[in-house]
């Protein structure tokens, strides 16, 4: 029964994960760079919903809608001004200027909004699961419910999306080869562009997730989780979105067992242990694709 | 990476502070030598102006801390010189948190003619000046460095508890009250305050017969998830949850219990207070939840109300607990000068000698604790209050 339990709450927490390491690795599939500055988007989009609700007084989904159409366009701006200036400089180059963006936005965020923390009111308004299973009782909270299925929901568009429309084709080509999909007509830089603004509304919906589960809004709250997400990503596979999903839960549960049964100081070494030894055995991650260099 | 990447940072911007704040600490220095030749007269202590040095951080991370210490000292050394008598003059030097600011601003002062510290703010600091003003034989007083380390030497003295002390107080404050008997602690392993706190709590525990059931810890890597934590304290049947922690955690691990549907006391030190000021928080959750601490604004005697109006008055905001202690620490120096006799023209090292005697026998009153006494060690001796949350605003227990 308590396996139980530390395995919901490992799935709920994972979920979260899940959805984070999606904008990273899709961003990273398409771009080949790492958006360090993820984890930042979410929190930014946490501080809108905070502000739509608390303040402005908008209903919860309203103040969703509206945040992620802010994110998008932020996602957008970082893209044009930040990335896309440096589209052929070497890769050191862009992941330093992601960290910059990263640590601009957090304290740009404590200028704003000051580092005090903020109770994130839950936007989940449903009861709790209450279970009575043969003769134990677990309560299973709306929060990760609602996570869980989310995070479902959008791996499955996101796969569809990705699979069965002219863009999503246009973002396996430039992900395959940005050169040759340029010359095939490709249009390389609105592909990019619509990744980042895909990607940025998908951290809005994560903020509003991770906010509702652990209700604390600070400058600094999408930072650890979007260093976590970025793992799940390398676990699962960088640059696979049903990759992306299973790294997340595993690492949540892998998290929250560690936690449970070992140690609660030891979590994240257990948890930086695994991915170690994953990588050791398969060094593209669980779900990633060997790609052949063709000669 | 990224932790290196922003104390690169950090270091970067320091640097560049630290330019622009040698300019304005020159200029006190230039008059530095006018006051010891005006208060050689014959006049004696009534006239002196006492200088009197401060140091921590007004800017960066923990400019809270050291604003609210400049503060405080600020209102107490007005009030002193209004009544004529001894006279202070107040000199505090921003170090930001930082070792080698904090040691510019030491020597800075020194040149100024500093005869006694008010300082510094915060521990680390604190640790590096600390002996350096014990080489010099200056006076010490910081208000809030709770490390036991900074008073190592007999020169220094301290306003606040030691983190030790708090664990102590706690753990005999939950026994002598028969709060419980059946203990789960929830800390920051990778927190100095925290874990110091823990240490000495589980030992006094152990003295008193309060039975830890759950000691389960978290680090600063991994502070949004507590299900683990708090499903363990609930499994092993805790009546009372300890958290020695900041209050941005404890709100975390207190919804998590409400979550839980797990329903124990809830106590704490001083971390807990600013649970109430989270904006947003379900204010609901927190009654009852009970706090050590020396100071809270809404404490209703006459002492705390008058600073606090005036606080507000003067800096538009509510005073913490190290506005308060600051505020203390200039009275206590007040006090032990006055004991001592000392007068405004001995320099630094014989100031030292006079007030370092006269701590040990000096008893002050003040807004973090009646009847405050010192051991030659430099630990105070206070009662620790208690507080507890009702309808939303502190109580006294």
């Amino acid at each position: 029964m308590e396996l139980l339990s530390y395995l919901i709450n490992g799935v709920s927490l994972g979920s979260v994960y899940a959805i984070i390491a999606l904008g990273y690795t899709m961003v990273y599939g398409i771009a080949k760079m790492l958006n360090f500055a993820h984890g930042d988007v979410i929190m930014v989009g946490s501080y809108i919903v905070f502000i739509a609700v608390n303040q402005a007084g908008l209903p919860p989904l309203a103040a969703i809608l509206l945040s992620m159409v802010l994110c998008t366009v932020l996602g957008l701006a970082i893209e044009r001004f930040a990335y896309k200036p440096l589209r052929g400089a070497s890769s050191l180059a862009v992941l330093i200027t992601a960290i910059g963006v990263s640590y601009l936005l957090q304290n740009l965020a404590l200028l704003i909004w000051g580092s005090d923390p903020k109770n994130f009111t839950s936007v989940v308004d449903i009861p709790a699961l209450d279970l009575h299973l043969a003769g134990g009782r677990i309560v299973i909270s709306s929060e990760t419910v609602v996570t869980i299925v989310s995070a479902a929901a959008i791996m499955v568009g996101l796969t569809l999306f990705v699979n069965h429309t002219k863009m999503g084709h246009a973002m396996l080509a430039v992900s395959e080869d940005k050169g040759a999909a340029q010359l095939m007509g490709v249009n390389v830089n609105s592909t990019i562009a619509m990744t980042f603004a895909i990607g940025s509304a998908l951290a809005a919906v994560a903020g509003v997730l991770l906010c509702s589960a652990y209700p604390a809004l600070q400058p600094t709250t999408g930072a650890m989780p979007g260093i976590k997400a970025f793992t799940a990503a390398v676990f699962g596979g960088i640059g696979s979105i049903p990759g992306a999903m299973l790294g997340g839960v595993l690492l949540g549960i892998i998290e929250i067992l560690g936690k449970a049964y070992v140690s609660t100081q030891l979590a994240d070494a257990i948890v930086f242990a695994v991915l170690i030894v994953v990588l050791l055995v398969r060094p593209t991650g669980l779900l990633g694709k060997p790609m052949n260099e063709k000669v | 990476m990224k932790k290196f990447l922003s104390a690169a940072l950090a270091a970067v911007m320091a640097f560049g502070l630290v330019a622009c704040g040698s300019t304005p600490a020159s200029t006190p220095a230039s008059e530095g030598t006018s006051t010891p030749a005006s208060a050689a007269g014959t006049e004696g202590d009534a006239t002196g102006v006492f200088k009197i040095g401060g140091i921590g951080p007004t800017t960066g991370g923990a400019a809270t801390y050291g604003n609210a210490v400049k503060n405080g000292a600020q209102i107490a050394v007005d009030e002193i010189n209004a009544l004529g008598g001894i006279q202070f003059v107040l000199n505090f030097q921003d170090d930001e948190n930082d070792v080698e600011k904090a040691m510019n601003a030491y020597n800075n002062l020194k040149d100024w003619g500093m005869q006694a510290l008010l300082g510094t703010v915060t521990t680390q600091p604190c640790l590096t000046v600390a002996p350096e003003a014990a080489a010099d034989n200056m006076f010490l007083l910081t208000p809030s460095a709770s490390n036991v380390d900074v008073i190592a030497e007999d020169n220094a003295f301290q306003v606040c508890f030691t983190d030790p002390n708090q664990g102590i107080a706690s753990a005999d404050y939950i026994a002598d009250n028969a709060l419980a008997t059946k203990i789960a602690i929830i800390y920051d392993s990778s927190d100095a305050y925290s874990s110091g706190i823990r240490d000495k709590f589980v030992e006094e525990a152990g003295v008193k017969g309060l039975e830890i059931v759950a000691n389960e810890a978290f680090t600063g890597d991994s502070k949004t998830d507590f299900s683990v934590q708090v499903q363990k304290a609930k499994d092993a049947g805790a009546e009372l949850v300890f958290l020695p922690i900041y209050y941005t955690e404890a709100n975390l691990i207190i919804q998590e219990m409400d979550k839980q549907g797990f329903d124990a006391m809830i106590f704490g030190c001083d971390g807990l207070d600013g649970l109430l000021t989270i904006e947003g928080a379900n204010l609901e959750l927190f009654e009852g939840v009970m706090l050590l601490t020396p100071f809270v604004a809404d404490a209703d005697d006459e002492a705390t109300q008058a600073f606090v109006a005036k606080y507000q008055e003067a800096y538009g905001e509510i005073p913490n607990q190290f506005a308060a202690d600051a505020y203390d620490g200039i009275y206590i120096i007040l006090a032990a000068i006055e004991q001592s006799g000392a007068t405004a023209d001995m320099d630094a090292s014989a100031l030292c000698d006079a007030l370092k005697g006269a701590m040990t026998e000096i008893t002050v009153d003040g807004l973090t604790g009646e009847g405050m006494q010192w051991q030659a060690s430099g630990e105070v001796n206070k009662a620790p209050r208690a507080m507890k949350i009702v309808d939303g605003a502190y109580a006294a227990m």
